[in-house]
């Protein structure tokens, strides 16, 4: 099992998958002559060439729907959005066209795309290219999303993605792409749906996704070596659907969850996830659920102001305490 | 087009004509639900490009005034009027409805309601084409309004620099929804506006069938020779409504008037008994042969339709049993 970084493991998904079916085709902004922006295809178009790996204009909305109109007919594109935050522009071709064709088509029609955004706060990239979307993914009836937090993780994802006949939306993250980590040598196929027990626990559930599943685990680290707490690491990489049965198993064995999301927190994951622990398993609680998210404010440029508007693994600690404490 | 196939048309568009009239009926019976919106005044646009176009092989796409697209593409009239009644039968099983007609056997790839929606799909569509070598055309019918949506310019010019084969069917019938063309558009003659994008475009009467399927003959044969996308506006007139909601209130009686003077119907029928090809005994046999279909066939199918069952509300979000939501299959 090779350690690659987690843009290596998306190319290498895009290599095996556009090696195998000629019909699967990649495009978004820049992902061609120059690359990618995270090099998710690098060195690609010298292999496919232009008519597979498509420079995109600068029209989000436009070439997103085209990639949909290309699946009706059986390519199979791989769209790739460059940032999250202009996936706002796309919404109307992913909702109206690419979420509801099957339905109201009576199943005669399906839209098999996949479009990668990464979403999240990175190094000061201001409000406009730091925000969290995939709390407006994950109501989307039709639509399934998902989210990588390793390069494991980014490159059976993606496999399944191509060949899954639903539309997938796959959440990346703008710091992750250099995180490295083992991916099998073979060719393997992530699930789409369920969860991952990342670490195992007795007094509390850390339950995380994408980069807070890191934040998650550096916390876990910190309560059983400071404070004797061992939390266990729930990663939801499929956020729609949610893991209902893997989020009610945890809690009924650890009694205690913590939610920790890097987006803010009305109407997002935690929220969904606190619906589904009260549904699931309420009487298994020993203690309110509470949800780690970050301020509700437009992402600051200022550094300091920045970190300070999203949660971290020492906020994660401090959630935990509390709860344990009763204080 | 020769006399049997001019005589075939005219049976067409009065075939529409009266489908769309029935229907209009049947939801002040209250019959039909939601939205409706009706094709009189505008059969000779769908029905001269499609005529000259290849129905069932050619890709066609449209927006939410999509009923006699469909009928021209081989949906069975039966079919899209089980799913103007909601029913199981109708060509979406009842979950569509009217803005939402599809029949992918006959490559009719669905009326969407977003205006200005199926540009980038049409365009997307002709990708297809173009990746896997077929001789078949993606064409867009969508009205003169769309094209002040972000997507009539993002779509053609995507289309243009990637060579696609698309044909641009602007039907133009001067309004959108209730407001006139030249109080939204700066520049109202559409066919110009596909200039900026390099693409070959046309203007001509939408009401006279055998103008549109002279031009559209022209911009068939230019996109399957691979010459890449054309753009056509037929100007034309819808005699109702923008939908069932509207009154229509924003028209001058005698702007109406005027294009009911240029009716495609009449304008066909006249010619065929000028040529001596028919008689108007003939023409209103036809007519009768028409209604009773109608009234005998198509409506009893429909009314006498099941309903989707409410067990199955939730089939068609997603696909069923696909092996790679469980991490696939070895």
């Amino acid at each position: 099992m090779a350690e690659i970084m987690y843009w290596e493991a998306i190319r290498r998904a895009h290599d095996e998958e556009m090696a195998r079916d000629p019909l699967v085709i990649a495009m978004g902004e820049d992902i061609g002559v120059a690359g990618g922006t995270y090099k998710a295809t690098k060195g690609l178009y010298d292999k496919y060439g232009p008519q597979r790996i498509i420079d995109t204009p600068i029209s989000e909305n436009s070439f997103t729907g085209l990639g949909i109109g290309a699946s009706f007919l059986g390519v199979r594109p791989i769209i790739e959005l460059m940032s999250v935050n202009f996936a706002w522009l796309a919404m109307d071709q992913i909702f109206n066209s690419a979420a509801k064709v099957r339905y109201m088509s009576g199943g005669q029609l399906t839209a098999p795309v996949v479009i990668r955004s990464p979403g999240g706060t990175a190094h000061q990239l201001g409000a406009q290219h730091s925000a969290r979307m995939e709390k407006v993914f994950m109501g989307i009836a039709g639509l399934r999303v998902v989210t990588p937090s390793n390069p494991k993780q980014a490159y059976g994802l993606l496999k399944s993605a191509v060949r899954c006949n639903d539309p997938v939306f796959i959440n990346e993250h703008e710091l992750m792409y250099n995180m490295k980590g083992e991916v099998p040598d073979g060719e393997y196929f992530h699930p789409l749906e369920g969860s991952e027990v990342t670490r195992q626990g007795r007094d509390v559930t850390l339950f995380g996704y994408n980069i807070s599943v890191h934040w998650s685990m550096q916390a876990a680290e910190i309560l059983a070596k400071q404070h004797g707490i061992e939390a266990e690491v729930v990663d939801l990489y499929s956020l729609a659907p949610l893991d209902r049965a893997g989020i009610r198993e945890s809690v009924s064995k650890t009694h205690r969850a913590v939610i920790v999301e890097e987006a803010e927190a009305p109407v997002g994951v935690g929220a969904e996830v606190m619906a589904i622990i009260n549904e699931e398993c309420f009487f298994e609680l020993d203690a309110a659920p509470v949800r780690v998210s970050a301020k509700m404010v437009p992402t600051p440029f200022n550094h300091t102001l920045e970190k300070a508007s999203i949660p971290n693994a020492k906020d994660v600690v401090a959630a935990v305490l509390k709860m344990i404490s009763g204080k | 087009m020769n006399a049997a196939d001019k005589k075939r048309v005219l049976r067409e568009m009065l075939f529409a004509r009266r489908f769309e009239e029935r229907c209009y009926e049947a939801y002040v019976e209250r019959k039909i639900g939601g939205f409706l919106h009706l094709y009189p005044g505008q059969e000779a646009c769908a029905i001269g490009v499609m005529e000259a176009a290849r129905p069932g092989h050619d890709y066609v796409i449209t927006g939410y005034r999509d009923h006699i697209h469909a009928i021209k593409c081989g949906t069975d009239p039966k079919a899209v009027m089980a799913e103007l009644f909601a029913r199981e039968t109708g060509c979406s099983k009842g979950r569509g409805g009217s803005m939402h007609i599809f029949d992918v056997e006959h490559r009719f790839m669905g009326g969407y309601a977003l205006v200005g929606g199926p540009f980038p799909l049409a365009v997307g569509m002709a990708k297809a084409i173009q990746m896997k070598g077929g001789d078949e055309i993606s064409i867009c019918f969508l009205g003169d309004a769309a094209n002040n949506q972000g997507t009539f310019h993002e779509s053609l010019n995507m289309a243009a620099v990637w060579n696609l084969p698309v044909l641009f069917i602007c039907e133009n019938n001067l309004y959108g929804i209730g407001t006139a063309t030249h109080r939204s558009t700066a520049v109202t003659d559409q066919y110009k506006r596909a200039c900026s994008y390099g693409i070959t475009s046309n203007q001509t009467d939408g009401q006279d069938i055998d103008q549109v399927y002279a031009a559209a003959k022209v911009a068939v044969d230019f996109v399957r020779s691979g010459q890449g996308p054309y753009f056509l506006e037929l100007m034309t007139y819808r005699y109702r409504g923008h939908s069932m909601s509207d009154s229509g209130a924003y028209r001058t009686k005698d702007e109406v008037e005027e294009w009911g003077k240029r009716d495609p119907i009449i304008i066909l029928r006249d010619r065929l008994i000028a040529a001596g090809e028919i008689t108007l005994e003939d023409y209103q046999a036809m007519d009768k042969e028409i209604f009773a279909a109608i009234e005998n066939e198509i409506i009893p199918y429909a009314e006498n339709s099941p309903e989707p069952k409410v067990e199955e509300l939730e089939k068609y979000v997603l696909a069923e049993n696909d092996p790679y939501v469980k991490g696939g299959v070895r």
